[in-house]
């Protein structure tokens, strides 16, 4: 890890460190799903959404045929949105019916949680999965409700003062990386 | 944002906003639960002093979507019959908890005096004024428009009819050039209001002579209840140089949509087989006023109004 003085951003991640993570991932979901035709990747935006593109990407690369891919937006299921002003809505695509299908939600940063409890709200309100796992590109710890990850690209192990910015070529027009800010050493 | 009482008071950031919140609500009735636990534990009470059907039920299913409590209040039947004032009436869902109140009332001005007195502290909302404006229709309007026509900059609308007594016309004009729109307005001349020359639109008494250019045409309803004087010699005049019929509809162009905001009357500013072809999207703008209500109970109620967090 690079140190540098307190205030300036620390990158943790690199453009193939995260393509190595998703590489991982797409593989430990295929492990533990064993086959992946009730597979469904489904993004949180925003770049949970990237993120499950690209995992179904190299899945459908790997399996040799097309694993689907959506997005799921939180924001009217949010817990605290008495607490900000109200903001605008992010798409949310569902592939196909995923009653009785392995949903396999995807977000980039995972700390709270809270933000994983409203999706699953939201899906529930989309259908019955068989099941729903988890993955993450980061787990920045700090969970305030029962939930946890079943696929990690990175545990990142921070304090509360500090602030993990993830960047993807797509959404954020940036070289792919992971990088921490803030925080008193 | 905290009431939405004109669309000439929305920017263009505040207008792209609700019909982009829209949009996205809009797959909500496609889906198995067509209910968001959004705005759970808010009340929302629609009060309506003038007839209506589709903006008051449209109002009702959109809070209902978002999980709000609907109370519906009408002036028949109520104490409004016996006289009671706005004032009291305001004062009474002031104490019954009311979030947000959703207001139709024939004098224009209404939602405003609502607004801006200390008589209540919810969200004021126009669900039309008199003969001032009818903000979400204007925006269910915009976001039709805008679902087959792309963005409306540069888009020629046409808004036929009487635009005196019509507070569609005039919150339509607002918005639609406010979103880089041109707007034509086209009408006798008895009855375009006083002062049309300072609204940011075009005028013209032919409405054959603009027809052609026109990416939307929106017939407005002939409001028989404010016809207090011969605004024109008669209905049948009146349908022939002003009504859209099948002939007038073969000039317009192929992607060119026919629009209105209803009710209709039939036969009088559109013909039923015009209000019935496929070039006609008036009954996919019911659809879509439930998701821009949805967008703009949202918007309005759903965040923090305390002024430091909305700076944040």
């Amino acid at each position: 890890m690079v140190a540098s003085a307190s205030n300036m951003a620390r990158q943790v991640l690199d453009a193939t460190d995260i393509k190595r993570a998703v590489t991982r991932i797409t593989h430990e979901i295929l492990e533990k799903n064993r086959n992946s035709d009730d597979l469904v990747l489904i993004g949180i935006p925003t770049r949970g959404d990237e993120l499950a593109a690209r995992i179904a990407a190299k899945m459908s690369e790997v399996e040799g045929k097309t694993i689907s891919f959506g997005s799921l937006d939180i924001t009217m299921y949010r817990d605290d949105l008495r607490m900000r002003p109200a903001r605008g809505l992010e798409p949310t695509s569902i592939p196909e019916d995923i009653d009785g299908k392995v949903v396999v939600l995807v977000d980039d940063v995972l700390m709270s949680g809270r933000t994983i409890r409203a999706a699953l709200d939201a899906l529930n309100d989309h259908g019955r999965p068989r099941a729903v796992q988890l993955a993450v590109l980061v787990d920045r710890g700090h969970r305030e409700l029962p939930i946890r990850a079943d696929f990690v690209g990175k545990n990142l192990p921070t304090s509360m003062s500090e602030r993990v910015q993830v960047r993807l070529s797509l959404t954020d027009d940036a070289d792919d990386s992971v990088t921490i800010t803030g925080g008193e050493e | 944002m905290k009431h939405l009482l004109s669309t000439r008071d929305l920017s263009r950031e505040d207008a792209t906003l609700i019909l982009d919140t829209a949009q996205e609500l809009l797959a909500v009735a496609e889906r198995p639960v067509k209910k968001l636990p959004t705005l759970r534990g808010r009340t929302i009470v629609n009060l309506f002093y003038e007839d209506s059907t589709r903006t008051r039920i449209s109002f009702e299913a959109a809070a209902k979507r978002l999980s709000a409590d609907v109370i519906n209040f009408s002036a028949k039947g109520s104490s409004v019959s016996k006289g009671e004032s706005l004032k009291d009436t305001a004062l009474t869902l002031q104490a019954m908890g009311a979030d947000a109140v959703v207001i139709r009332h024939s004098a224009s001005g209404a939602p405003h005096l609502l607004a801006e007195s200390q008589w209540m502290r919810g969200a004021v909302v126009n669900a039309g004024d008199g003969t001032h404006e009818h903000p979400t229709q204007a925006l269910l309007d915009a976001f039709t428009m805008r679902r087959h026509l792309g963005e409306l900059d540069g888009k020629n609308i046409v808004i036929v009819g009487d635009v005196l007594h019509s507070r569609v016309a005039r919150s339509n004009a607002y918005l639609l050039s406010t979103l880089g729109a041109n707007v034509t307005l086209v009408s006798p001349p008895t009855l375009f209001p006083v002062g049309i020359e300072t609204w940011p639109v075009a005028t013209s008494y032919n409405l054959d002579a603009s027809l052609e250019s026109a990416d939307a045409v929106m017939m407005l309803r002939v409001q028989n209840e404010r016809m207090n004087a011969s605004f024109f010699p008669s209905a049948r005049e009146y349908s022939r140089r002003y009504g859209l019929n099948a002939q007038r509809v073969a000039k317009l162009a192929e992607h060119a949509i026919v629009m209105h905001p209803g009710p209709m009357n039939r036969g009088m500013e559109i013909t039923a087989d015009v209000a019935d072809s496929d070039r006609s999207v008036i009954v996919e703008q019911v659809t879509n006023g439930v998701a821009v209500r949805m967008a703009v109970l949202y918007l309005l109620l759903s965040g923090s109004q305390t002024p430091e967090a909305i700076e944040s």
